[in-house]
């Protein structure tokens, strides 16, 4: 079990993350979506315990209960070699050009489960058939500029994998490859998470590859949270404005739409120093209200496990 | 009357870098045998992955490399028959919008240079009021002419891009990926743009995209391609609604939002 | 925000803005005329009117060391000049038009390294005389191929770029769009590799005067300060000291800057610094 709570990140007097709490139980798959910019990498790389230096971060994470705040980079490091994993967008930048991949992907098998050369083989044989690697006993002896950007794609999971992690991060993990490839990486993490009992944090700005994916769903927006729950009501039933501009901007499936202009969000994403101090949506909203700006909206409880932040919401509780 | 673009039977074939010293690589043929037609006013969607093809078609509808059979035919002229002074008389008539709105406009030169350049290419000498109104057309203040693209934002550039693109008052306009690097909100806000271009100029499209989330708002008729070959052509409504060939189906598929545990319940699996 | 400049570009730019003042100050003023000989006061010591004293001639080193900079930075300037600027011509049409005159332009390049400078004046010599013009035609000639191969690799890349590809689509012909697209976009590059050059330029030039195939008496000159200075090692050995760490100064002046001016515009080195 991973949580986190109120963690906010600070870059000198840009606010990357406010108030972000998050809990990860085994097994579950948490799908991050919102547009660049919103602080969905920073999440990601704050579970991870991985914040750039410059990174000031308040608020909690704890791993199987343990409090991590404050834990010194040697643990962190311990857990990012057993307990946790993450996969990038470009796994040709992750992959050493020069090292045959089941060499990479033997490494940390060697080096921290103190695996024998046979017996490490064996497991990376075993990995490379799990993430559906084709001709794996070849593969072994391939170099990275050998294989097709969806078999990296495998041969970074399988590595990610290598050491039996109970949290799987991935950031855009399918926005590089071609649709038909990104749909086979995602089954993929499906089914691992399913057979591990691992838990799957799924960061992208592609809605369609979030939602065939996750179970729960998580809408950010200017550093922070502000919707999620279960992935299908959030997606059938959207109650934050930006969640529902940001599923309305798609163009529909249904034939009859030819030249009809898509409901938009005006303006763009804002930078992390120009964030307005109450509501991150503010000035972008089609709904606001006098208090947007200066106040932040507080987490309304929508449903049973469903939540979002808008001031919509509370006067409407009230 | 022709169509605006006829493209007949286009194919083109690029050689390979030899893997061994001794054999030959057989050469790799990006486009085989493609063939459409696009009237004014209308919009034809090609949607392909990396390495269909896509990107050698356009370049071939734009002129800028000619096929190895076949030919393109725009206003009923053979493109790749023109004289180089021919062609160049005939390009503000169609003009090109790209993916990436970073790379498609000079880091040293102002925006309004840029959106100037097809217009002075045609002689124009005095277009600063033409590039005003184009950079207006597209939702951008005049001042932003003087202004260089590291200040814009994506979607800024991207609609900088489009002003040059519609400066000369083209007839077809090809864009390539033109939407597939913006976030959500800022695509729908260019789509949009591009509908109404399309209507006020009258304007045909190419519309070239790998991600079939997109034509149904655009695009009249749909091309899909794969290595090269014609996978399926039709209108695009009727191939959203029934796709003919399984690789449709699954690029359909991996477009549409469909959460995973409905998908996993309609099939019966237990989560 | 203001990023630090890196030490080598400071200190580089010092010391070529001293030389190059020096050398400007000298076209006006020199404390003596470099030319007036004085047997009588030939070695004299270090004094106030002969502030590094004077050569076996009598004639005075601070007002030689000034002439002779002018004529190694003009020299210099020269030849990188026109080298570069046939060079980038070359580089700028192979890019542009490619295929066999691409192939053509390259393999005259390469024939271009393969031919040493040296040998060039030498032959030049030979066949006209001595003279300075020889000198700057043999630097200028070794600079062509070197701004050929530059020009060429950064503006293949420019090439690639979309907006090069909407400027074709505007209807502009290949030596348009170099004008319009390629040069200003290489134009970095190209800089950085004239400074670096210059610092080769000025080493080159005193060596060739150094041999005697460069500047003629009573011109002044580092190479042939040092060259004259070279007998009377013994007898005054300052008198080679001071030239020769005048074409220390030079080119080490030119190579930091050179240096320092690709580590603040290459993006590639700028990310790893920072």
């Amino acid at each position: 079990m991973i949580t986190a709570e109120d963690l906010t990140v600070r870059f000198g007097a840009g606010a990357a993350l406010r108030g972000v709490s998050l809990r990860l139980a085994p097994g579950q798959r948490v799908g991050v979506v919102g547009e660049s910019g919103c602080g969905k990498s920073m999440l990601g790389l704050a579970l991870m315990g991985m914040l750039p230096d410059a990174a000031q971060m308040a608020g909690r994470i704890t791993v199987d209960g343990a409090d991590l705040s404050a834990a010194p980079e040697a643990t962190w490091r311990a857990l990012r070699a057993r307990r946790m994993a993450m996969i990038f967008q470009e796994p040709t930048a992750a992959l050493n050009p020069l090292q045959r991949v089941g060499e990479a992907v033997a490494e940390p098998l060697r080096l921290h489960l103190g695996l024998s050369r046979d017996a490490a083989r064996d497991r990376v044989l075993a990995l490379f058939e799990e993430t559906g690697i084709q001709e794996p006993e070849a593969k072994l002896r391939q170099y990275p500029h050998e294989l097709s950007g969806g078999q990296r794609q495998r041969v970074l999971i399988a590595l990610a994998l290598a050491c039996d992690p109970g949290l799987l991060i991935a950031d855009e993990p399918t926005t590089a490859l071609d649709a038909h490839v990104g749909l086979r990486i995602t089954d993929l993490l499906v089914r691992l998470t399913r057979t591990r009992q691992m838990a799957l944090v799924f960061i992208s700005h592609d809605l369609a590859a979030v939602a065939r994916t996750v179970d729960r769903l998580v809408v950010m927006y200017g550093g922070e949270i502000v919707e999620e729950g279960p992935v299908d009501q959030v997606l059938s039933d959207p109650q934050h404005p930006y969640t529902k501009g940001l599923i309305g901007a798609r163009p529909p499936f249904e034939p009859g739409h030819l030249r009809r202009r898509l409901p938009v969000i005006p303006g763009t994403v804002p930078g992390l120093v120009d964030l307005p101090k109450g509501c991150r949506f503010a000035g972008r909203c089609a709904q606001e209200m006098p208090q947007c700006a200066g106040t932040r909206a507080p987490k309304v409880q929508t449903g049973p496990e469903r939540s979002a932040a808008c001031h919509l919401l509370t006067e409407a509780a009230q | 009357m022709s169509a605006l673009l006829d493209v007949r039977g286009v194919s083109r074939v690029y050689p390979r870098p030899r893997r061994v010293l001794w054999r030959a690589e057989p050469p790799l043929v990006a486009v085989d045998d493609i063939s459409l037609r696009l009237e004014r006013g209308q919009t034809l969607g090609i949607v392909g992955e990396s390495g269909s093809g896509k990107s050698t078609l356009a370049r071939m509808i734009m002129g800028f490399e000619a096929p190895d059979v076949g030919e393109v035919r725009f206003e009923g002229q053979n493109l790749h028959d023109l004289t180089p002074g021919a062609l160049r008389a005939l390009r503000p008539a169609f003009q090109m919008i790209f993916q990436d709105p970073y790379g498609s406009l000079d880091p040293r030169r102002p925006v309004g240079w840029s959106v100037g350049q097809p217009l002075r290419a045609m002689g124009r000498a005095h277009s600063t009021r033409a590039v005003h109104e184009a950079l207006e057309r597209v939702g951008l203040s005049p001042a932003a002419a003087t202004r260089y693209p590291h200040e814009f934002s994506g979607g800024q550039r991207q609609r900088i891009a489009i002003a040059r693109a519609i400066a000369t008052r083209p007839c077809l306009l090809v864009a390539d990926e033109a939407v597939s690097a913006l976030d959500v909100s800022v695509r729908a806000q260019i789509m949009n743009l591009l509908m109404e271009l399309q209507e006020e100029f009258a304007l045909a499209m190419v519309f070239i995209t790998h991600d079939l989330s997109v034509v149904s708002s655009l695009c009249d008729d749909l091309l899909v391609l794969r290595h090269g070959k014609t996978i399926e052509q039709n209108a695009a409504q009727r191939i959203l609604a029934a796709p003919q060939s399984d690789y449709t189906a699954t690029l359909l598929a991996a477009a549409q939002i469909t959460p995973q545990s409905h998908a996993a319940t309609a099939k019966g699996q237990s989560p | 925000m203001m990023r630090r400049l890196p030490v080598n570009l400071i200190l580089g730019g010092a010391l070529v803005a001293v030389m190059t003042a020096v050398a400007l100050i000298s076209l006006v003023w020199t404390p003596h005329d470099y030319t007036a000989l004085d047997i009588s006061a030939k070695f004299a010591a270090p004094s106030a009117t002969h502030p590094l004293g004077t050569d076996q001639l009598g004639r005075d080193v601070v007002s030689m060391l000034m002439a002779a900079t002018v004529n190694s930075l003009t020299v210099a300037f020269v030849a990188v000049g026109i080298g570069g600027s046939i060079g980038t011509a070359l580089g700028l049409a192979a890019s542009a038009y490619g295929g066999w005159a691409e192939a053509v332009v390259m393999r005259l390049v390469d024939l271009g390294f393969a031919f040493p400078a040296i040998l060039f004046a030498i032959m030049l010599a030979a066949a006209f005389g001595p003279s300075l013009s020889i000198a700057i035609l043999a630097i200028a000639f070794i600079n062509v191929p070197i701004f050929a191969r530059v020009a060429r690799g950064a503006a293949n890349q420019i090439w690639t770029r979309d907006y090069v590809l909407a400027g074709q689509a505007a209807g502009l012909g290949r030596a348009r769009l170099t004008f319009d697209h390629i040069l200003p976009n290489i134009a970095a590059p190209l800089i950085v590799q004239a400074t670096i050059e210059f610092a080769v330029a000025i080493l080159a030039e005193a060596a060739l005067s150094y041999l005697g195939l460069g500047a003629q008496p009573p011109m002044p000159s580092l190479g042939r300060m040092l060259a004259e200075a070279q007998t009377l090692m013994y007898l005054a050995p300052q008198l080679s000291i001071y030239p020769g760490l005048c074409i220390i100064a030079a080119v080490l002046g030119f190579g930091l800057l050179g240096d320092g001016l690709r580590d603040v515009t290459d993006p590639r080195l700028t990310k790893a610094r920072t």
